[in-house]
């Protein structure tokens, strides 16, 4: 009988095959989901998106003002740009208030979240009290600094009472200080974003590793380096993406306080765009502007993230 | 985590945390403390809290501007997002379940696709879409915002879902195809109650979105009785420059229901927000 097992093992075992392969069968054709289901969402990003960002690239090459027949103008509008130094400033300030945004946003963000990591034992509630003002309305917000800077404002009269008079001033009519006013409303709001992103990278370090490095007596700097870093690269990527842009759109701090002035100081391409689009009905050099910022959008944050992912492979 | 010591080392650190968040909560005291002020006070007293507080300021700004006042915003404003995060999750859910459940080629292209609709800006789509949706009646009105609203946080719903249904094994609906259930019926009965936690989240990241946003709602509703709260505050706070309390009481106003929601919505926001990171 002994020699008929391997047969019969083989039939059963072409059976389960079988049986397998009909039910993969099966599976496939009821378990396919059609791509029908993913048809509106698909029309909602082709519509909203590449075609309407497709459209805006065409208008940014005419003379177009929202009404008559427009002109195909070439690159008009874009050494128009380039020539207008209160656009040039606009741009400029773009890049630095994105740029600060990112670097202390950042720091802040890192820093809040080693801090309150483990073993904090309010962790949660400070937590949640950092992470406040990114659920809040940046307009809201910065219609609360505006006090904090308002000549009269909280600023001056703690700079006063402390005997700093001389260095009272009217932060945001200043040309020299109003785009770092802002800067510093878009850092108290964003800080604790970059945070909860740190923290949740913290997460991913192991109790364990981290004991068996204080066990062992190494530095805090050591772990910081050789530890915590490494497993932070993941959270570091999403969070200087995000931040970065954020930064680049920033709009609604400066509508609120300044509106681009005192004397286009705090100019940026969003609100540029906003001015000169929808205020001054110039479509065609407003979609040029955007195409603008578009293209910085872009080319950074795909920049960015390619830099840091390598980072992070290295690491 | 596991049980790290409490060494005075941790405590110097929670009470220079503490310390931190102290100062960090000042705009906050000052945004209630300067609301509640009568406006000899918010000039005279601005940082001291004042007692008795003064509410008068809250029905000031509450019927100030006719149409457009805050309190019709505070109900533009829900109409609005209620609707667009409903549309949003139904068809993103939808689209997000196709893309994730199809392999091969196409599937990847369009989930790529769908997350650089999250990293280009809109203020160039706005463009052309502000010139159609003019021509189509769009412009100054509910539908025409929550459809732009829809439009463009499509491409973050999907990207939120798909992530979530990809980790989602298939045998409850593969159970549910299998004893017969249709396509649709495995959807709403199966899998959609499955993916309740990514609903959570991200209703509460679109929706805190669609709230606070400003800059489209400006160019499509200002003006009109439907503008929703920040375009109404804008253009409160323009109108009562400097008179500083009534502006605070219309802040606070406005954040006040975004404020009462993150008691108990923070943690899928949070979620939603890092969801990138574990990813």
């Amino acid at each position: 009988m002994d020699s008929f097992r391997p047969v019969a093992e083989a039939a059963r075992g072409s059976r389960s095959a079988a049986v397998a392969r009909a039910l993969r069968l099966r599976r496939r054709r009821l378990g396919q989901v059609p791509w029908a289901l993913a048809l509106p969402g698909f029309a909602a990003l082709v519509a909203f998106h590449f075609a309407a960002i497709g459209f805006g690239a065409y208008y940014a090459f005419t003379n177009w003002n929202g009404l008559a027949h427009s002109s195909w103008v070439g690159l008009r509008n874009f050494r128009e740009i380039v020539d207008d130094a209160s656009a040039r400033g606009a741009l400029w300030h773009t890049l630095e208030l994105a740029g600060g945004f990112v670097v202390l946003t950042n720091a802040i963000g890192l820093a809040l979240a080693l801090g309150l990591n483990r073993a904090v034992k309010t962790r949660h509630l400070l937590r949640s009290l950092f992470f406040l003002p990114v659920a809040l309305s940046p307009l809201a917000i910065a219609y609360i600094w505006g006090w904090i800077f308002y000549y009269q404002g909280a600023l001056n009269r703690v700079l006063g009472s402390v005997g700093l008079s001389s260095l009272k001033r009217d932060w945001l009519g200043n040309p020299s200080t109003a785009l770092w006013s802002i800067l510093v409303v878009m850092v108290w709001q964003f800080s604790g974003l970059a945070m909860v992103l740190y923290l949740a990278g913290l997460q991913s370090v192991s109790e364990d590793i981290y004991e068996a490095m204080l066990v062992d007596g190494a530095s805090p700097w050591f772990r910081f380096r050789k530890v915590v870093l490494p497993l932070l690269a993941p959270a570091m990527t999403v969070s200087a993406t995000l931040t970065l842009i954020i930064g680049l759109r920033v709009f609604d701090q400066l509508k609120a306080l300044t509106d681009g002035q005192p004397v286009g100081a705090t100019e940026t391409l969003a609100l540029e765009v906003y001015q000169q689009t929808f205020y001054l009905l110039r479509f065609g050099y407003g979609a040029a502007l955007a195409l603008i910022l578009t293209a910085l959008i872009t080319v950074f944050a795909l920049t960015q993230l390619a830099l840091l992912r390598r980072n992070e492979q290295r690491l | 985590m596991g049980l790290a010591r409490y060494s005075r080392a941790t405590f110097l650190r929670e009470l220079a945390l503490i310390l931190v968040a102290a100062v960090f909560c000042l705009p906050l005291y000052l945004l209630v403390a300067i609301a509640l002020d009568t406006t000899a006070q918010s000039f005279k007293t601005p940082l001291s809290f004042p007692w008795p507080p003064h509410f008068g300021n809250f029905a000031q700004a509450w019927h100030a501007g006719g149409l457009g006042n805050l309190g019709h915003a505070l109900e533009s404003s829900l109409i609005i997002t209620v609707s667009s995060v409903a549309c949003l999750l139904v068809l993103g859910s939808l689209c997000a379940y196709a893309v994730a459940r199809r392999q091969g080629r196409l599937s990847n292209v369009l989930y790529v696709l769908f997350v650089l609709g999250i990293i280009l800006p809109f203020q160039l789509a706005i463009i052309p879409l502000y010139v159609a949706m003019r021509h189509l009646g769009l412009v100054g009105n509910y539908a025409g915002m929550i459809l732009l609203n829809v439009g463009l946080l499509m491409p973050l719903t999907v990207f939120l879902y798909t992530g979530f249904i990809r980790a989602l094994p298939r045998d409850y609906e593969e159970a549910a195809r299998v004893d017969g259930a249709g396509l649709l019926r495995t959807y709403a009965r199966v899998v959609f109650p499955l993916l309740w936690p990514i609903t959570a989240t991200a209703a509460v990241l679109v929706g805190i979105i669609v709230w606070n946003e400003f800059f489209v709602a400006l160019i499509f509703l200002a003006g009109t009785r439907y503008q929703t709260l920040p375009v109404a505050l804008y253009n409160f706070a323009g109108e009562y420059v400097a008179r500083w309390n009534l502006v605070f009481a219309g802040v606070l106003i406005a954040i006040a229901p975004v404020l009462a929601f993150y008691l108990f919505a923070q943690r899928q926001l949070i979620r939603g927000f890092s969801g990138g990171v574990k990813g």
